[in-house]
């Protein structure tokens, strides 16, 4: 203590550092994050990664290197699978991972982000595998569900050398690809198209021929019911209506001048010759 | 030696605040002293050297403010010689480091939430607790902090804009352009901060995949026409199960297709296939006017026939020479006639030109009675 009063300012520095010192020594982990104690570049101990808080550590010889818990994504390039039925299809997928051994993760690679950057190639061509092993149809399908376990299994092994788990794999999108394959898909919609326009005016048409049909069906039997208790009547009844129909028109359109010569044999002027019978 | 001690102490102080749930309820008063500890070191330096020469652990605030009255009127008190030099300005120091520190617990321990806000709490990093809106209190800030999230708010992705073509194929290799937007809010706000590397992003990557994905069982038809609403249901089931996979945190509010059409190269076709059902439509119109016009006209004619044959079977003949009259009448009176009244004679016929002329009936031939 003696000392202590007696050189104030210099005492003041080696609280200073004492404290600094101290403080450098607990180091406090965040629920997003791990922290890997590397003592002297040589890997120690992971703090965190069960639960965040307050860890110690010894100051200026060990140091921190922060690992993210959270999980990440790996976002695949496009890739171009060749279906079984020789058509291709752009695809798009995305992998989620979480690291599981820091120690592994931070000895094989270093870094979360290098991770991400050696699964991508992996993820693209382990997809690449495996839905090439599929026709075209069953890529569209939900059976390829099962494709993407494969895949994340696959995924998987690669991954636990780098100490991450994938999670979770899942394609994000399926395109035909640019030029001539989307060209001739819009080209057989087009045609698909034609054809169901076709097909309906057709079909109209012939329902409408059945309804006229029908109409001149049901005209028929009503003509025949009516006309067929006595032909010879209605063979008179109709002859009549039918010359004033042609001689005089039907009173909407005038029929051509007629002039009739009449020999006086004519039923009509049997009386005009005095009633002879016929 | 005794400043270890005396840090010692105060960590393990520290430390046993942490593990009461009532940490910050217990007031700010006698919790200070330890928390401003270790946050000397950088704050207020000056300060964190004193303390070692005033000997010992400073254990509330009040003795801070007794301590610093000394100072400022005693000229050191019993810290002596080692703060002699700095004393005129010591004592405004001190007052200043006082207001300093009281500025920082209020401002580091009293959080207003706002109603839609939810305050999540982490004691040393590690979780603590989730606080509703209102006062939330913590300990002060190197020891608590409080995220701020806005649990509320529904947050709207969209995919596939209006404007632009966004592809996607059907299960019928057919191909659909669609725009939809996905309605979301964070349900768990701990699990939102601390699961997901970049939470946003998440969810547009889901929501795309699991969109393609649902497209990618239905035909065109069905994703153009009365099944948008199941979609819209399907999707949302899906996000939700990749999302709580993830420990996301979120809840999907819901998912709403904004357009489902076919691809602008082939509107034409889709356009032409609606015209064709229109003039489908207009055939069946029309045979169907021709129908009922054809039955009226029908039962029109066989009902005038049957009245009049009624009559005629009550006095056949006399109708019949009635009717016969009757008809003869209306034609000839209205027509030029030309009666040849000696057989074997040929008058001249005034016949109209040729062409005219073409269809003139046959002269009425006796036996049209009969």
């Amino acid at each position: 203590m003696g000392a202590i009063t007696r050189r104030p300012i210099l005492a003041a520095m080696i609280a200073l550092i004492v404290l600094v010192a101290i403080r450098l020594s607990f180091i406090v982990v965040p629920e997003t994050k791990m922290a890997l104690i590397v003592r002297f570049g040589a890997p120690n101990r992971v703090l965190g990664q069960s639960q965040a808080g307050i860890n110690w550590r010894i100051p200026f010889f060990e140091n921190t290197v922060w690992i993210d818990k959270r999980v990440r994504d790996v976002d695949m390039e496009q890739q171009q699978v060749l279906s079984t039925d020789q058509l291709r299809l752009q695809v798009d997928a995305f992998a989620r991972f979480r690291v599981i051994d820091p120690l592994r993760l931070y000895i094989r690679a270093r870094s979360e982000d290098r991770v991400s950057q050696a699964l991508r190639p992996i993820l693209g061509s382990e997809l690449r595998n495996e839905l090439g092993k599929r026709s075209f149809a069953s890529l569209l399908s939900p059976e390829r569900e099962g494709a993407m376990e494969n895949v994340q299994r696959g995924l998987n092994r690669v991954a636990a050398q780098y100490g991450v788990q994938i999670i979770d794999v899942r394609i994000k999108k399926t395109d035909l690809p640019e030029g001539s394959p989307l060209e001739s898909a819009f080209e057989r919609m087009r045609t698909a198209r034609e054809q169901e326009a076709r097909s309906i005016r057709a079909e109209g048409a012939k329902r409408a021929q059945i309804i006229r049909a029908q109409a001149d069906a049901e005209a028929a039997q009503t003509y025949a019911a009516s006309f067929g208790k006595d032909p010879q009547f209605y063979d008179f009844y109709r002859a009549m209506q039918s010359y004033q129909t042609t001689f005089l028109g039907d009173g909407q359109t005038k029929p051509a001048a007629t002039q009739i010569i009449m020999s006086p044999d004519n039923e009509f002027l049997r009386q005009f010759r005095g009633g002879a019978a016929r | 030696m005794t400043v270890f001690s005396g840090w010692g102490s105060r960590a393990r102080g520290l430390f046993a605040d942490n593990k009461s749930p009532w940490g910050p309820v217990s007031g700010p008063g006698e919790d200070e002293p330890p928390r401003e500890g270790p946050r000397s070191p950088w704050s207020d330096p000056d300060r964190g050297g004193q303390s070692p020469s005033g000997g010992g652990a400073t254990n509330s605030l009040e003795d801070l403010l007794r301590r610093g009255r000394e100072r400022l009127g005693g000229g050191g008190g019993r810290s002596g010689g080692g703060g002699g030099f700095e004393l005129p300005s010591g004592g405004l120091m001190v007052w200043v480091g006082l207001a300093l520190v009281a500025a920082w617990l209020v401002f580091t321990s009293f959080h207003s939430i706002a109603p839609e806000e939810r305050g999540v709490v982490t004691t040393l990093g590690r979780y603590n607790r989730t606080v509703g809106s209102g006062i939330g209190l913590t300990l002060p800030y190197p020891f608590e902090r409080m995220q701020k999230v806005d649990v509320e708010n529904i947050r709207n992705v969209d995919l596939g804009s209006t404007g632009t073509e966004t592809l996607m194929l059907t299960g019928d290799q057919n191909i659909i352009d669609i725009a939809y937007s996905v309605r979301w809010n964070i349900r768990d706000p701990e699990l939102y901060i601390f699961k997901l590397q970049n939470p946003d992003d998440t969810i547009e990557q889901v929501a795309e995949s699991a969109m393609r994905a649902v497209i990618g069982t239905v035909t065109l038809n069905d994703a153009i026409g009365q099944r948008r609403g199941q979609i819209e249901a399907q999707v949302q089931e899906n996000m939700q199960r990749i999302l709580d996979h993830y420990q996301a945190g979120v809840l999907v509010q819901g998912v709403a297709i904004k357009q489902a059409d076919p691809p602008a190269k082939v509107n034409e076709a889709f356009k032409d296939v609606t015209a064709a059902q229109q003039e489908a439509a207009s055939y069946i119109n029309s045979a169907n006017a021709y129908s009922l016009q054809l039955r009226q006209k029908a039962l029109g004619e066989a009902g005038a026939f049957d009245r009049i044959y009624a009559q005629y079977k009550l006095a056949p003949e006399v109708t019949r020479r009635r009717m016969y009259y009757e008809t003869m009448e209306n034609v000839l009176g209205k027509v030029d006639k030309t009666i040849i009244e000696a057989p074997g004679v040929t008058p001249y016929l005034p016949l109209p030109p040729a062409g005219r002329s073409a269809t003139t009936p046959p002269a009425v031939q006796q036996g049209a009675a009969k």
